[in-house]
């Protein structure tokens, strides 16, 4: 579904991803797990737009999506949430998701949408005349990853939904993000907490210092020895 | 009692204009974090398209205002297309100066086409004065007043009440997130230098009309004492603007009527200083966001 070929971007002329490949298949939950500064969000970036590749190329569906405005991507099934959330702290819930839909033109099937977000998210519905800077951090999460959905996006990249949410909360996304996989949507997920990344994914990547070191399935790399030491903690 | 209201009435109608073009700052700053510093002369170009409308073509006064408010607005797109768009991702010293380039550029134009002197407005706007008490609103105030409240009450419904406003309101958020939606930023920019413009120029015309004076380089008084009424406000807010610019127009007329005329500029600017002070972020103002 997905496919990154020597994926090289830089920031000015820090080089950030060194070349890496990777693929997503249709259907799947896919982790890329590394440390901070790794290199994951710019990865992501990359996927969706947001930054140019320097060299290689990303292919969606059989077609070539690197160079295509973040804009044109959205319109093509592929939703991020990234890192932080990046709700519009100055918008309502309601505004909020009402953007995540603003690629759609049809209005029944906004309506659908915005009905199964506010069901599985009934806190949202409860704030949605609420600015979404007064949420909570894992309902500013649950905003962000609901607003996602409003666009029935077919891949959905996740980056680290875990970060700064208690413990508790994270295994509620981390419920949701198994759900909504189930329902059909091809999930890449970026994560430092490799242990709850591992324990919904089918494969995973490790990304070290923006080059890709390990890969398998999520038993084979919860087995690693690097892994386990470098990113499991024991 | 009587001259408190009557520098009211002057202040609230001077501040409304003031608030009309301090909303071409803000939105401009609320998305692309520079100041428009051509706006004031976008303001001068839109003015004389307006007197040229009712003078050469003797359109009435409402439709010139409305052509005028168009044809402004569509250079605004312009101006942004030619001379910011470029320099968008370089240094914000690039465009500040690409911005003193097109001011420049407008200004020289407008001498060589309607020359250095100073034209009256014959708008042709008759009425009476509405009379309370002492206090005096002179028809042209009352027009003033009526269309700039009118038009920010547009903007208001426009930016809070349409698909496109509350884009343009996430994107002045955050630029990568509104990309992250769907949202085309460059159409935004260009309704947002649109918008600026078109109310730059009926702010401009309206006080051609009551000032009965346009020259090519009015656009630098208005266009001063709307920024200053903008950052009062907290630069990137639409109505910090608003407010801004009321409370700007007030103050300075009381002040002027209170303390002495001499002081009407020194007050905008010891007023700008002090909230700056206090409140760095203006009065409506927030903090930066962080990008993505
Ligand atoms: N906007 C930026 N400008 C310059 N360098 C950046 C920028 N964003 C990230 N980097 C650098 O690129 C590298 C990868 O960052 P990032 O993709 O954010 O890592 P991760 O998401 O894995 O923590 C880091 O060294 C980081 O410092
Ligand atoms: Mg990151």
């Amino acid at each position: 579904m997905l496919e990154l070929k020597d994926v090289v971007v830089h920031y000015g002329v820090v080089p950030a991803l060194k070349g890496i490949s990777f693929r997503v298949e249709e259907g799947e939950i896919v982790t890329l797990i590394g440390a901070n500064g790794a290199g994951k969000s710019t990865t992501l970036k990359a996927i969706s737009g947001l930054l140019k590749l320097k060299e290689g190329s990303i292919t969606y569906q059989g077609g070539s999506i690197s160079g295509k405005g973040a804009h044109m991507v959205v319109r093509q099934g592929i939703s991020q949430v990234p890192e932080g959330r990046g709700i519009f702290a100055n918008l309502t819930v309601e505004e909020n998701l009402s953007l995540g839909a603003y690629t759609r033109k049809d209005k029944s099937k906004i309506n659908e949408n915005l009905k199964n977000v506010y069901e599985r998210f009934p806190r949202l519905q409860e704030r949605r005349k609420q600015v979404g800077g007064t949420l909570s951090g894992g309902e500013q999460q649950m905003l962000a990853i609901g607003r996602a959905l409003m666009a029935t996006p077919k891949l959905l990249l996740l980056d680290e939904p875990s970060m700064g949410l208690a413990p508790l909360v994270v295994r509620e996304i981390f419920k949701i993000i198994r759900e909504i996989n189930k329902m059909g949507t091809t999930i890449l997920l970026v994560e430092q907490n490799a242990r709850m990344a591992l324990s919904v994914a089918g494969r995973g990547y490790v990304l070290e210092t923006g080059q890709i070191i390990s890969e398998g399935s999520a038993s084979e790399l919860r087995g690693n020895e690097e892994v386990k030491k470098a990113y499991l903690g024991h | 009692m009587d001259m408190f209201f009557q520098q009211l009435v002057n202040g609230l109608t001077v501040g409304s204009l003031y608030a009309l073009i301090a909303l071409g700052y803000t939105m401009v700053y609320g998305i692309l974090k520079i100041i428009n510093f051509a706006h004031g002369d976008i303001l001068m170009i839109g003015t004389f398209i307006g007197l040229v409308l009712v003078t050469k073509f003797h359109l009435a006064f409402v439709p010139a205002l409305l052509v005028a408010m168009l044809i402004t607005a569509i250079m605004g797109i312009l101006v942004e297309r030619i001379a910011y768009r470029p320099v968008r991702t370089a240094d914000k010293l690039i465009a500040l100066l690409s911005a003193l380039g097109v001011s420049i550029f407008l200004v020289n134009f407008a001498q060589l086409v309607w020359g250095t002197a100073t034209h009256p407005f014959p708008a042709n706007i008759g009425g009476d004065p509405i009379i309370l008490g002492e206090v005096h609103i002179g028809i042209l105030q009352i027009w003033a007043l009526g269309v700039s409240l009118l038009l920010m009450a547009g903007l208001h419904l426009f930016v809070n009440h349409t698909q496109m406003g509350v884009a343009m309101r996430a994107t002045s958020y955050n630029v990568d997130y509104a990309r992250l939606m769907g949202i085309n930023v460059d159409n935004i920019i260009s309704v947002t230098f649109a918008i600026g413009s078109g109310l730059a120029a009926a702010a401009g015309i309206l006080i051609g009309v009551y000032y009965d004076a346009v020259y090519p380089v009015m656009g630098y008084s208005a266009g001063l004492k709307a920024f200053t009424a903008a950052v009062l406000g907290g630069i990137g807010s639409i109505p910090g603007a608003m407010l801004g610019g009321l409370l700007l127009g007030v103050l300075e007329n009381e002040g002027a009527a209170y303390l002495s005329a001499g002081y009407k500029d020194a007050i905008a600017f010891a007023l700008l200083i002090i909230i700056l002070l206090i409140k760095p972020t203006g009065l409506m103002g927030r903090n930066e966001q962080q990008k993505v």
